[in-house]
């Protein structure tokens, strides 16, 4: 019986890693909101053509979505012509050499959808008025100014390094951080000068001082569509719709909404299809139950199927490195290297092997659970005492025997708080899975983030919170049911 | 048959450069032998021997004539201070663990015979470890020991653990049940106390080798040794100087 369902686990595990044949067309986007938006339009016109297609909303950054594209899990994405040079292809920026590199490695970019998003720096106004600062030369002159870049700018090559040796910037206090909190960075007034796009909403309402380019360091970024050259035509006549349809206000205009408003990106776009392109508009927002219900779903398959999927390896390497001292060490040694890796860090690498959605996620679940079951059942196995040992192997019980009528179930308290470690860490952990499309309560928390939206963000981190302490106390449970009573009991006060 | 149940020759076993056994032994079928002698001195790595659970560096440990495979030590009922019980299973599933496969109504008929020769009250039985006293838990141990009806039982320091009177309890029924059943037993001790009540035949260990061997009485009448005396005397002194 419990052979057979850890058959039907490892069965289900693979079926999850091995769905990605005979499915939609998948569209991709960035995560911040005028990528989700076109992402979401994009969707719109291809499924207005007749075409069966998915949106895989806000799956990470530039290098998650181009891998993604490459390996062919997704079909098309929202890109940048200056990102496409500068970062992918470390090319020259003009279109012919972009459409022969990128027809190199089979994929094609689309004309431009109309407006252009490049870098620009934005000054918080009562600190530009005071120094007067209008162009980034002008910085020079304060070394003292606090920057705040997006992690991808600090990064990238025509980004932080390049524009301060173009400027020769002498500032020390610069800090990578998400764009979105950098923006409140820069209300608070805990930052100075911030990296910003040209169509962010932000920009409408916070009113920053922009700082003019005059050494002209920024490439232009024209927004565009790629997609791989194997796209069906009908997909392709749809998003040809897209190509000089958005003027950069109107993008500034649906950033807004987004942010400011609160729209549902899904609302927005359907808007503007309908305005545009005479698509009817037919979205109805879930409520909030539904939603939290199918982010549970989500969440809850994830942390299941990854803690068992763990229990199945973990607990066998654990009684192998107890009972084998030479493998003790490369087995806690390797699951605890494991369990070093920055968990974004895991999530990324899994994608080129795994795809996007629940497969790569389950499995770096899987790698974060396995330390603390592996190392709790080698110390449930060690902490026998001697004398109990000797009795085993005294009464003439073989090696699987003594493992399964007296070590286990000695071992059992132990190995259980290893599975309850896991399972808790996995439940926090689950949330970043959202970052490579495989939903949970992550996915509210990084709109959420995203979106400036507190209510959000609670969407997502209180049922993350409660099913934590449910876990805690299913575990209670479970002590009950597979521990011996005769373990749980208090020592005679006269024995 | 073998007179001999255990045959130990040429045997030796050290901890690193500490030599912990080093004899020439045969144990009679049917006595009871007690190994006596100071903490340190290698009986309970002798009985270790026996029973199979160390390997020696040289010579060769027999029982009954043949080697102490895992089938061997089946036919051995082995008991060690505090009673070695499994903490999760009760006494009756500790009493019927060496029995797992027999069919349930032989073991139960066999548990309740040998709750009736060990004295333990059939209420008893269903209790774990931690709920039973110290002596109660030898009591089971001792059911265990006995449960596939063993040719030969070893006892390591089985009263260690108990007070005196439970001790003086358990030494006359144990010196009943080894009458009654006439198995060969060996039980290591260092309380003269267990010697005089039990044994057919006491061996003095010092240092991992026999300093003397015979009946209790021959060692406090014809002491090899002076350190014969000299162990005899320091458990005797003090109800001695009561006495004068």
């Amino acid at each position: 019986m419990r052979r057979a369902l850890a058959a039907a686990l490892l069965a289900l595990l693979f079926a999850a890693a091995g769905c990605h044949s005979a499915r939609p067309l998948a569209v991709g986007s960035k995560k911040f909101t005028e990528s989700v938006l076109l992402g979401e339009l994009a969707t719109r016109l291809i499924a207005d053509g007749g075409v069966a297609v998915r949106h895989e909303a806000q799956l990470g950054g530039t290098r998650v979505l181009w891998d993604a594209l490459l390996a062919g899990r997704i079909d098309v994405y929202p890109e940048y012509t200056g990102t496409l040079c500068q970062e992918l292809l470390h090319s020259a920026c003009d279109r012919a050499t972009l459409e022969r590199a990128l027809a190199e490695r089979h994929l094609v970019m689309t004309p431009s959808l109309g407006f252009a998003d490049g870098y620009a720096l934005a000054a918080r106004s009562e600190v530009a008025a005071r120094l007067h600062l209008a162009r980034i030369s002008d910085l020079a002159a304060h070394p003292e100014l606090r920057l705040g870049f997006s992690e991808e700018f600090m990064a990238r090559g025509d980004g932080w390094p390049a524009l301060r040796a173009r400027y020769r910037l002498p500032h020390k206090d610069v800090r990578g951080m998400d764009h979105d909190l950098a923006w409140r960075g820069l209300d608070a007034g805990t930052l100075d000068v911030i990296d910003a796009y040209s169509t962010d909403a932000e920009i409408g309402y916070y009113r920053p001082t922009l700082l003019t380019d005059d050494l002209g360091h920024f490439t232009e970024y024209q927004a565009v569509l790629i997609h791989r050259d194997t796209l069906l035509p009908a997909a392709r006549a749809a998003l040809a719709r897209l190509f000089g349809a958005i003027t950069a206000s109107e993008m500034i205009a649906m950033n807004a909404r987004a942010k400011r408003d609160k729209v549902p990106e899904a609302r927005i776009a359907a808007d503007f299809a309908a305005a545009h392109f005479g698509l009817a508009a037919v979205t109805a927002p879930d409520g909030v139950a539904l939603r939290v219900w199918r982010r549970t779903v989500e969440h809850l398959t994830l942390v299941a199927l990854s803690v068992a999927a763990a229990i199945v390896v973990g607990i066998p390497l654990g009684i192998v490195a107890a009972r084998r001292r030479r493998l003790r060490r490369i087995i806690l040694g390797g699951s605890g290297l494991l369990q070093t890796i920055p968990s974004l860090a895991l999530l990324v690498f899994m994608i080129p092997l795994f795809g996007i959605g629940t497969a790569p996620a389950l499995v770096a679940l899987v790698v974060y659970s396995l330390l603390p079951i592996v190392r709790n059942t080698v110390a449930g196995i060690d902490g026998i005492a001697p004398p109990l040992r000797e009795s085993a192997a005294a009464l003439g019980l073989t090696s699987w025997e003594r493992l399964r009528l007296v070590e286990l179930p000695l071992a059992m308290p132990s190995i259980l708080a290893g599975v309850q470690t896991a399972a808790v860490i996995a439940v926090g952990t689950a949330t970043l899975g959202a970052l490579i499309g495989a939903g949970g309560y992550g996915q509210p928390i990084l709109t959420g983030i995203r979106l400036d939206d507190t209510r959000l963000i609670l969407e997502g981190a209180v049922p993350a919170a409660l099913l934590a302490l449910l876990v805690q106390g299913l575990f209670d449970g479970v002590e009950r049911l597979l521990v011996s009573r005769g373990l749980r009991l208090r020592p005679r006060a006269d024995a | 048959m073998l007179r001999d149940m255990f045959r130990l020759r040429g045997v030796t076993k050290s901890w690193g450069a500490l030599l912990a056994v080093d004899v020439d032994l045969e144990l009679a079928r049917g006595r009871t032998t007690v190994l006596l002698g100071p903490s340190g001195c290698g009986k309970s790595t002798l009985l270790r021997l026996l029973m199979g659970l160390l390997a020696p560096d040289a010579g060769e440990v027999t029982f009954d004539g043949g080697p102490l495979t895992l089938l061997a030590r089946r036919r051995i009922g082995y008991v060690i201070q505090e009673g070695g019980l499994f903490p999760h299973l009760t006494a009756a599933e500790n009493v019927s663990l060496p029995a797992r496969g027999s069919p349930r109504t032989a073991t139960d008929a066999r548990i309740a015979a040998l709750g009736e020769l060990v004295q333990l009250p059939r209420s008893l039985l269903s209790r774990y470890p931690l709920q039973l006293s110290g002596g109660q838990r030898q009591r089971v141990s001792l059911m265990r020991a006995l449960m596939l009806d063993p040719e030969a039982l070893l006892l390591d320091e089985p009263f260690g653990a108990l007070d005196p009177i439970i001790r003086a309890e358990l030494q006359q029924d144990l010196g009943r049940i080894a009458k009654q059943l006439g198995k060969t037993i060996v039980m290591v001790t260092h309380d003269l106390g267990d010697a005089a009540a039990l044994a057919d035949e006491v061996i003095l260990l010092r240092d991992g080798r026999v300093v003397q061997r015979g009946p209790l009485t021959a060692l406090v009448r014809e002491p090899a040794d002076p350190f014969v005396t000299h162990f005899i005397e320091a458990q005797r002194a003090p109800l001695r100087r009561l006495e004068a």
